[in-house]
């Protein structure tokens, strides 16, 4: 960007430089962060760089996965641990990249745009005495005077007809209708310059401005925004409190006590499975409605509402999208006298595609010891030979409850954990008579009785739970604005075409030479036809004034590479 | 539920416009084999090539401004083969579009729900961008460049990715399927021109380096393709036309895609493997219109990142779909 065609500044490699002060040295390291090499090879980095983030799993998305992968590469998988590799995009050499390259956009934009403030406001430059030497020129002898010729090429340039009224929106030159390119033209006394396309330079100030406003509307969205995880059984509700969540993953500056008050309950949840296609598709995903009374604040009136995969509710700027779903199994546990010590719906997490989910029972109330049973919800359940209890279906064909019982404490030290496994370094399994781990499988209505009198399991019912998902973040409408005034810029940098033209006349007799010369900056294969119509409306224009037809010469393209199509004057 | 006999006509419809495109091929190879000159090196000159230069036929009104035809220009060769190879153009195109149709009919939906039907449209899109180009330009030559990469896929897709056509998941159904996925394969569609279009720029600037040097030692073959093919310069100016109006489509395809995440995923920008390759791809193309305005790069080099963008692309398409973990998991394989 700092040494493009129509920049005119001396090129630096010729200069001897004097040796650099510490002033110097700064300035020179900050000329080539943000010169356009340098910029070219921060993009390039920034693309490498990415890519390890798709090979190897992430913390951010898969922690799971990530810790999966550090048990099977006991050799690599720690170096790569300590590059960064499982945390590429909060990686330091990552931010090193983007930062840097942020910066360098910094001192791209800024100094281009006073320059371009300073060129929008300007005339364009007094015409070259070589009009030939240009990239693109031509000739052409016409009739009138040359104050008159000139007068026509203005008018041409300026979309003007003869009369003076000015065409809005196409005009007809040489036959051709063209859009209208509006021309800032600069009159000499025998020459005209021209130039047209600044919004071109605009557009692409617009683009890279919106750039820094989309990252700093990412990082606004890092640092005020959260979200935040939470299983909610059908028939259960949850408040907008930190404690509510079963995740809760804040940036470093929200006000965790300050959350939105809105209120959620799940009434009902319908799930629908590919159930007539074969193969892959078999069992596929369909659809997931959550129907769902909400409350805004805890004194608005309570709206019924749908919550689908891909319609989120929303709460003024915070969003609850439905993300997951899965089993509850409603379970009682009683004690050998028939007391009730545990009734709840305990959610199982879902493991594969037909939802052999695993979960835990905790019942710290059992006594003598405190009783945990621990295995897996089946949907569909069938015995395969190797897996063990396996679900053939996601849906609920066939379900089940295959669990073993422990006893023991359940909390050792108090430490905290997870809900859905079953902490067992302070516990036993409980053995069948035959000295075998005890299993139960158990459907829906049955009960068993546990040995050695510690009372009775019962499977009610089943119950589906929501995988919501709370999110709130407050860059995202200004990163959506800032990318399409990107777009917008981006377009209008790529499709205007910047051209300068100069058009100087010379008496040749009674009439008159004109010649036109013009460039562009960048590619812009249309100007030698733009120099083209212009000669050619020029001439149609004097010939209507005067009576001889007007001769002419020709236009030359300078381009040393092909033959130029034209023949030189 | 799914009409399998309307996919099944849906697949008859893809082998069809394959042996349609197969016949294109060889007329669009017939032709280029036949572009050197009758006398050869006796008129080193190139043929005049007057679409690409960008100008239309000249109409009465610039008949004054025209100069005469240059006189030792050979006279126009026949080019019955690339009159044919256009018209099967034009019908494997149609066959595609009622085959790209017919799918979307057999499951009530856009058919853009896995990398079959990725496939297939985008093959449609480059065939009819193509014959659109056609209509205001000669680009005859580079027909072979086009309908080959389009049979190419085409196989790929109903052998190695075909998929029956079903419904879809729960995640994909919105109105962003249709304009995300619907702009990203027309983007690819036109990176893929362009991807061929910058490989013969390549082609031709070694032809032309060879003509210049020693033309006699040419073979046949590299005659007939260093006449048939536009100057370099032109070449060149074609590649960074194109890529000049996928990028900004990419780019939309990107904002797009984020509305959607965000919609469907809750975040906008999450790092999944595939928004981070749609995101290499952009930096990539970026990097290279960049390289296009720096006057210390030459248009060679350039084009290396074009190159270099498009590998992107089909890592993109087939790496990243199959092989990697993310949530745009829907290859269907």
């Amino acid at each position: 960007m700092t040494q493009s065609k129509m920049d005119t500044r001396p090129d630096e490699s010729e200069v001897t430089q004097p040796t650099l002060g510490p002033v110097g040295m700064l300035r020179w390291a900050w000329r080539q962060l943000t010169s356009m090499r340098t910029a070219l090879f921060l993009l390039l980095l920034l693309a490498i760089g990415a890519v390890p983030g798709s090979i190897w799993p992430q913390r951010n998305i898969d922690a799971g996965r990530v810790a999966d992968y550090l048990v099977r590469h006991g050799g690599t998988g720690p170096w790569l641990d300590r590059l960064g590799f499982f945390d590429v995009y909060s990686s330091p050499w990552f931010a090193a990249i983007y930062l840097l390259l942020f910066v360098s956009l910094v001192g791209c934009v800024v100094p281009r745009s006073k320059i371009h403030w300073a060129a929008m406001r300007a005339q364009p430059p007094r015409a070259p005495l070589h009009l030939e030497r240009l990239p693109e020129s031509g000739q052409i002898v016409v009739d009138g005077s040359p104050e008159d010729v000139l007068r026509a090429a203005r008018e041409v340039l300026e979309g003007r007809q003869p009369g003076g009224r000015r065409h809005f929106l196409t005009r007809r030159m040489a036959g051709r209708s063209t859009l209208v390119r509006r021309w800032r033209v600069r009159s000499e006394e025998l020459s005209l310059s021209a130039e047209t396309g600044y919004l071109r330079e605009t557009g692409n100030l617009t683009f890279h401005m919106a750039l820094i406003v989309v990252i700093v509307a990412v990082a606004v969205g890092h640092l005020f925004g959260w979200r935040g995880d939470r299983i909610l059984v059908t028939g259960k509700s949850f408040s907008n409190t930190i404690s509510a969540y079963d995740t809760f993953d804040p940036g470093p500056w929200v006000d965790t006590e300050a959350l939105s008050p809105f209120k959620v309950a799940v009434d009902r949840l319908d799930v629908t499975f590919e159930e007539h296609s074969i193969g892959a598709q078999q069992g596929a995903p369909r659809d997931f409605t959550a129907y769902t009374r909400t409350q805004a604040s805890p004194n608005a009136p309570q709206i019924h509402q749908i919550l689908k995969v891909n319609g989120p509710l929303s709460f003024g700027g915070t969003s609850v999208f439905l993300l997951g779903n899965g089993y509850a199994p409603v379970i009682t546990v009683r004690d050998s006298a028939g007391q009730v010590l545990m009734h709840e719906a305990t959610p199982f997490l879902p493991q594969d595609a037909n939802y052999r989910s695993v979960g835990a029972v905790k019942v710290p109330a059992a006594s003598p010891e405190q009783l945990g049973f621990f295995g897996f919800f089946l949907p569909s359940e069938y015995l395969d030979q190797v897996a063990g209890p396996s679900s053939f279906f996601p849906d609920l064909k066939n379900p089940a409850l295959a669990l073993g019982v422990y006893e023991g404490e359940l909390f050792p030290q108090g430490r905290p954990q997870s809900v859905y496994t079953l902490s067992t370094e302070k516990m036993t399994q409980l053995k069948n008579a035959r000295g075998e781990p005890l299993r139960l499988l158990l459907k829906p209505g049955q009960t068993m009785t546990l040995p050695g009198g510690r009372g009775t399991i019962t499977f009610d019912s089943v119950q589906r739970w929501a995988g919501l998902s709370i999110r709130y973040d407050p860059g995202k409408l200004v990163a959506l604005l800032g990318a399409i005034a990107a777009l917008g810029g981006l377009i209008a940098s790529l499709m205007i075409r910047r051209r300068r033209v100069f058009v100087r006349v010379q008496p040749k007799g009674r009439r008159t030479l004109v010649s036109i010369g013009g460039l562009a900056k960048g590619e812009d294969p249309g100007l030698a036809e733009a120099i083209e119509d212009l000669l050619g409306a020029i001439a149609l224009r004097c010939s209507t004034t005067g009576t001889s037809t007007s001769s002419y010469i020709g236009t030359s393209t300078l381009d040393t590479s092909t033959n130029g199509s034209g023949t030189k004057p | 539920m799914t009409n399998q006999t309307l996919a099944q006509y849906a697949n008859l419809g893809v082998y069809s416009a394959m042996v349609v495109f197969t016949l294109a091929m060889i007329a669009f190879a017939f032709d280029l084999a036949g572009a050197a000159p009758r006398v050869p090196a006796s008129a080193p000159e190139p043929r005049m090539e007057p679409a690409l230069a960008g100008a239309a036929p000249p109409d009465t009104a610039d008949d004054a401004l025209v100069p005469d035809g240059e006189p030792d220009l050979p006279r126009p060769r026949s080019r019955k083969a690339a009159g044919i190879a256009m018209m099967l153009t034009r019908l494997g195109g149609g066959l595609l579009i009622a085959a790209a149709a017919m799918r979307g009919l057999s499951a009530h939906r856009p058919p853009l729900g896995n990398m079959f039907e990725f496939a297939l449209v985008g093959c449609m899109f480059v065939v009819v961008v193509f014959v659109a180009i056609s209509l205001r330009r000669d680009v005859r030559w580079l027909g072979l460049f086009v309908i080959g990469p389009v049979l190419l896929t085409l196989g790929l897709a109903i052998t190695v990715f075909y998929t029956d056509a079903s419904e879809l998941l729960p995640s994909l159904r919105s109105v962003w399927l249709v304009i995300h996925v619907t702009v990203a394969t027309f983007a690819v569609a036109l990176f893929t021109i362009a991807f061929s279009v910058t490989i013969l720029h390549l082609v031709k600037m070694w032809l032309e380096a060879q003509a210049a040097s020693d033309p006699r030692a040419m073979s046949h073959l590299r005659t007939a393709v260093n006449t048939a093919l536009p100057p370099a310069r032109s070449l060149d100016r074609t590649a960074y036309g194109i890529h000049a109006v996928a990028f900004p489509l990419w780019t939309f395809t990107l904002i797009a895609g984020a509305i959607w995440a965000e919609q469907a995923w809750g975040h906008y920008w999450n790092w999944d493997p595939k928004e981070v390759w749609t995101f290499v791809i952009w930096v990539i193309y970026a990097a290279y219109l960049h390289a296009r305005a720096t006057t210390g790069w030459s248009p060679r080099a350039a084009n290396y990142l074009a190159l270099a963008g498009y590998g992107a692309i089909l890592v993109n398409y087939m790496v990243v779909n199959v092989y990697f973990v993310g949530q745009h998991s829907y290859s269907g394989m």
